[in-house]
């Protein structure tokens, strides 16, 4: 095994959950989110030797967000990625959530509300879903959420409360 | 870390939603993979390498187009640079891996001033990108590619159902502008500014001519 080889699997392959859970959120299916990171890791991989260093993590989702849009746009055959959130395909909301499960008494309750949370976010347009999966579930950093998302951080930041805002709006409707 | 805005909302989100782990499986299957690509690196020879490359891609149910593209007849030529063929069928093969396996951009946009920022910090030289929407050639995007031992640039542009790959790297020498064909593809090379360009497609010589017209006509403004 050579050096660059070893470096990759302690550095980059460590990620691979939050990789699969940004291009599962992203791409809401499982198998083409499975391709994409397989693809996106051999791809990290072939450019393993222009990462200078540091967190690997938003280096790598970085290029699965690529590669997740680069999906979309092959899959939608648009030639602009600006309007495939007005894709009606985007709105249809994903119900096989897991909520987690608690005590028997709660359970009920909290797997609706996984659902429920899940399907909102789901119907939330591409930059907006992607902005939240990466602050809320993956907790990363402004920063690194604006180098991943290719925009500044002050964009990130108010795409946020934009995206929360949005989604407490369609959850009001719920509860 | 911020964490000042991890509000009782943000909370409520982390405990409800679900972190998907990746399918079993999938790690031990990109282990594999990469294992095969580094036996694959540098120290074989380029054609040693192309061959493990199609032998990896050609179980994505693509084998028939590897049939195809081998079959075909190679127009033999050489490099007025001395750049040799082997370096030209890195270009062919790094465009039809790019059609191939939905890597074709980096970064989508139809905007220049997305795409060459960009490339800022990814390479150690800044290339120029330039949307040609007007003549004819929209800009699609951007990709780092990887062409002889370095990471370049590759604009990509859409001509009607054509792809076209504009690889760019700082030039080492002045180079003649030529236009080849190679397995059915166009190859056009040439340099200009300090910058060497090779533009990729299976366009037909005519259009070929004009985009690289357009190119070098919009650079010299």
């Amino acid at each position: 095994m050579t050096d660059k080889n070893r470096r990759f699997e302690t550095e980059v392959l460590p990620h691979l959950d939050a990789a699969y859970n940004l291009a599962r959120w992203l791409l809401r299916d499982e198998h083409a989110a499975e391709d994409v990171v397989q693809d996106a890791y051999i791809r990290a991989f072939q450019y393993f030797d222009s990462f200078r260093g540091g967190d690997a993590r938003p280096w790598l989702l970085g290029i699965v967000r690529n590669a997740c849009y680069t999906r979309f746009q092959q899959k939608t055959r648009t030639p602009q990625t600006a309007n495939l959130d007005d894709d009606p395909e985007m709105y249809v909301p994903m119900v096989d959530a897991r909520g987690q499960v608690q005590t028997p008494e709660t359970m009920l309750d909290q797997k609706q509300l996984g659902a429920q949370i899940s399907a909102a976010i789901a119907g939330l347009p591409m930059a907006f879903r992607e902005v939240l999966i990466l602050r809320e579930i993956e907790e990363m950093s402004y920063d690194d959420i604006a180098s991943i998302m290719q925009i500044p951080t002050g964009t990130v930041m108010s795409r946020l409360s934009r995206a929360r805002a949005m989604l407490k709006e369609q959850l009001g409707d719920c509860r | 870390m911020q964490t000042d805005d991890r509000d009782e909302f943000s909370t409520q989100l982390k405990q409800h939603l679900p972190r998907y782990r990746a399918p079993p499986g999938l790690e031990s299957r990109i282990r594999q993979m990469i294992a095969e690509q580094s036996r694959a690196t540098p120290s074989m020879p380029w054609t040693e390498r192309l061959a493990l490359w199609w032998r990896q891609w050609a179980g994505v149910g693509l084998g028939f187009a590897c049939g195809a593209l081998l079959s075909v007849a190679v127009i033999q030529f050489r490099g007025a640079g001395g750049e040799g063929d082997a370096f030209e069928k890195q270009l062919l093969a790094s465009h039809v891996r790019s059609l191939m396996v939905a890597h074709l951009t980096d970064v989508v946009s139809s905007d220049q001033h997305t795409v060459k920022p960009w490339f800022t910090g990814k390479l150690d030289y800044s290339p120029p990108v330039i949307d040609l929407q007007t003549q004819g050639f929209p800009l699609v995007g951007g990709r780092l590619d990887y062409l002889d031992g370095r990471a370049v640039a590759s604009l990509v542009y859409r001509h009607g159902q054509h792809t076209i790959n504009v690889f760019i790297r700082p030039a080492r020498e002045q180079q003649l502008q030529k236009v080849t064909a190679l397995q059915g593809f166009h190859l056009a090379r040439w340099t200009q500014g300090d910058m060497q360009f090779w533009a990729i497609s299976d366009v037909g010589a005519d259009e070929m001519g004009k985009f690289i017209n357009a190119f070098q006509a919009y650079r010299a403004e």
